[in-house]
């Protein structure tokens, strides 16, 4: 017999699934694979599309197990707990990952308490033991100075959050079969003593996870008023500007801007790190970027060894002659 | 009303050693102070005890060595009522699961308060899985990611910061919330408020006192292993390029240009 299933937590915003969802694919696939066993994916919500669903068996889900609900609609720490309980008893996943999201971060160590299960935080790496097939999960520790490899030897499941966009989306292709099983959870397990009476959405106009490109902003700015420059290269360039948290504690962009290890993971097709001298904590939320350029008028700064392409020199002359030379060849 | 605030004592300094054999942080590390984000959750229960219009008590609770009772009497100067520690050689080692464990069952010894509050993470383990996982053993609504909190009739209400956007939820009844910096900026001791903590007592508790068994507390009761330690590496050979003076910063930024067209970015 193939061993239990490996799971992951898809997630869904207004009906639709999440892009994070699509990480864990790419992460479940591997492991499924490496196991010998199937992909499922859970996924809380109020009534989707069959076609919504069916995005993530096209992206390498074997089995959708959709637990359908209007208290589900939202996330709710209690209904979310109890039905994922009362999933993961019936069918006994072997491994079950999630991720690193406020609703990844909050249910998991809920579920996991009350199961006894061992949980890891914000893994970055997955992997099966050869020979004993335990999860290896892989994570920053000390302030992203250390990597530590943690196991769950004996209890069952293995369950792990994995830090978004630490991975690639798994790609869609066309063909694939898959079962989508629809669930009811009984009303016990939606009881809810939180209400959401209020949702304001973010005021960044493009939030930097979601960016392809991201223009850093750290100290060397010198101060407020001097972050319009890095915004004027972010227009040119169609991206959103991220902050170190030198940036963020002197209020030059609000927090949801910074990127790191208290901050926001990011793995954009192109990160300029414009003024940061390239912490290890501000590189645990960055370094997964396809392309990164450093411009530090520091020729030591750790950052250039993490850069592709590195200008040692004052950002207050090299940004505006890279916005106006990348407007210019936008043009031609 | 009452709170309690759950904080942990963390080293001050980033160059957090580990204990190679066992897997697990050092943690009487030379010099230690409250983890940051838990200062915003201390100062969060004290505005809440002002705003009251009952009388409010607030309890830190931490586990941690005996010498954590110096961050519960930074605690107590800053205007909290009463400080326990949990400290026994039986919590060594604990992972989150243990150590939620073993807080909850403080927690229950205390009597359930109105509202336990943390800070989202600690500064040395970064799980930010302790207070979620508490709730689960005295069955709170766990509110995460909590940017304000203030009481209102029955409950409380708190916001929320998600990925993309702001979330107001109202709880009924008790609640256990995980609060980020935004929370409140945390006072500084007064001169008298440090006084007078000297003069309050500490609580210590061990697992005989908690009736926690070994089974379920420290390094063999805990659901994870670390089972490996290793320097990170991500060095990349990096085109560093002179740009100091305009001649060399012209040609440093047309290279770039350069790449972004390689790459297909512009
Ligand atoms: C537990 C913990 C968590 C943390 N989490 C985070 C996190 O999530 N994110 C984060 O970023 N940090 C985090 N930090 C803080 C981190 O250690 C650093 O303090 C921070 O990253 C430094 O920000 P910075 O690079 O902007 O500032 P600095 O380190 O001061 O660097 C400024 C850089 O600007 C350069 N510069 C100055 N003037 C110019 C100029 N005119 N032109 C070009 N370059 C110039 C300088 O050479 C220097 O390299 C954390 C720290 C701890 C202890």
């Amino acid at each position: 017999m193939s061993p239990k299933a490996v799971w992951i937590l898809a997630e869904q915003r207004e009906g639709k699934v999440a892009d994070v969802s699509y990480e864990l694919i790419t992460r479940g696939r591997e492991l499924a694979n490496q196991r010998g066993t199937d992909l499922c994916a859970v996924i809380l919500g109020d009534n989707l599309s069959d076609a919504e669903l069916q995005t993530l068996i096209d992206r390498g889900c074997d089995r959708v197990l959709h637990a359908s609900a209007p208290e589900l609609r939202h996330f709710l720490p209690e209904p979310y707990d109890k039905c994922l309980q009362a999933l993961i008893v019936k069918e006994q996943p072997e491994i079950l990952i999630a991720a690193a999201t406020s609703t990844g971060r909050t249910v998991m160590p809920c579920v996991a308490g009350a199961l006894r299960a061992g949980l890891t935080a914000d893994c970055t790496g997955l992997q099966i033991e050869a020979d004993s097939g335990n999860l290896l999960q892989t994570r920053p520790a000390a302030g992203g100075n250390i990597m530590a490899t943690i196991k769950t030897p004996e209890r069952r499941p293995q369950m792990a959050t994995v830090r978004p966009h630490s991975t690639r989306p798994a790609p869609s292709s066309t063909g694939r079969t898959g079962r989508i099983d629809r669930w009811l959870p009984p009303a016990d397990l939606l009881k809810s003593r939180v209400r959401r009476v209020d949702f304001t959405p973010a005021a960044e106009t493009q939030a930097i996870q979601d960016a392809d490109v991201v223009i850093a902003v750290g100290r060397g700015f010198k101060k407020a008023d001097n972050v319009e420059l890095a915004r004027k290269l972010a227009n040119v360039l169609n991206g959103a500007v991220g902050a170190s948290r030198e940036a963020v504690d002197r209020g030059w962009l609000p927090y949801p801007a910074q990127v790191g290890l208290s901050g926001k993971t990011v793995s954009p097709k192109l990160y300029i790190a414009v003024g940061v001298s390239g912490t290890v904590q501000h590189l645990a939320g960055m370094q997964t970027s396809e392309t990164i350029i450093a411009i530090n008028s520091d020729s030591e700064a750790p950052i250039f060894n993490y850069a592709e392409i590195g200008l040692c020199g004052d950002l207050f002359t090299l940004l505006p002659m890279l916005t106006a030379k990348i407007a210019a060849a936008k043009q031609s | 009303m009452k709170i309690i605030v759950l904080i942990k004592q963390v080293p001050e300094s980033q160059a957090t050693r580990m204990d190679e054999a066992t897997g697990t942080l050092i943690r009487e590390a030379a010099s230690s102070v409250i983890n940051p984000l838990d200062l915003h959750a201390i100062e969060c229960a004290l505005l809440i005890k002002e705003a009251a219009k009952e009388k409010c008590e607030i309890i830190c609770l931490s586990m941690g060595p005996p010498a954590a009772t110096k961050v519960l009497r930074e605690a107590m100067a800053l205007g909290v009522d009463h400080g326990v520690l949990l400290s026994d050689r039986a919590f060594a080692g604990s992972d989150t699961w243990c150590t939620a464990f073993t807080l909850a069952a403080a927690v229950k010894k205390l009597g359930l308060p109105d509202l336990i509050l943390c800070g989202e993470r600690a500064t040395d383990g970064e799980t930010g899985q302790t207070g979620p996982a508490m709730g689960a053993f005295l069955d709170l609504p766990v509110i995460s990611f909590v940017s304000s909190i203030e009481q209102i009739a029955g409950g409380w209400r708190a916001r929320r910061m998600l990925e993309d956007g702001y979330e107001t939820v109202e709880i009924d009844g008790p609640a256990l919330a995980c609060v980020l910096k935004e929370a409140a900026v945390p006072r500084l001791p007064t001169l008298q408020g440090k006084r007078l903590s000297r003069a309050k007592d500490i609580d210590v508790m061990s697992a005989q006192d908690l009736g926690v068994s070994q089974d379920d507390t420290g390094l063999k009761a805990s659901p994870t292993r670390v089972v490996k330690i290793f320097r990170p590496s991500h060095l990349k050979k990096c085109e560093k390029l002179p740009a100091m003076d305009p001649a060399q910063a012209e040609k440093a930024v047309d290279r770039v240009v350069c790449l972004l067209k390689e790459k297909g970015l512009i």
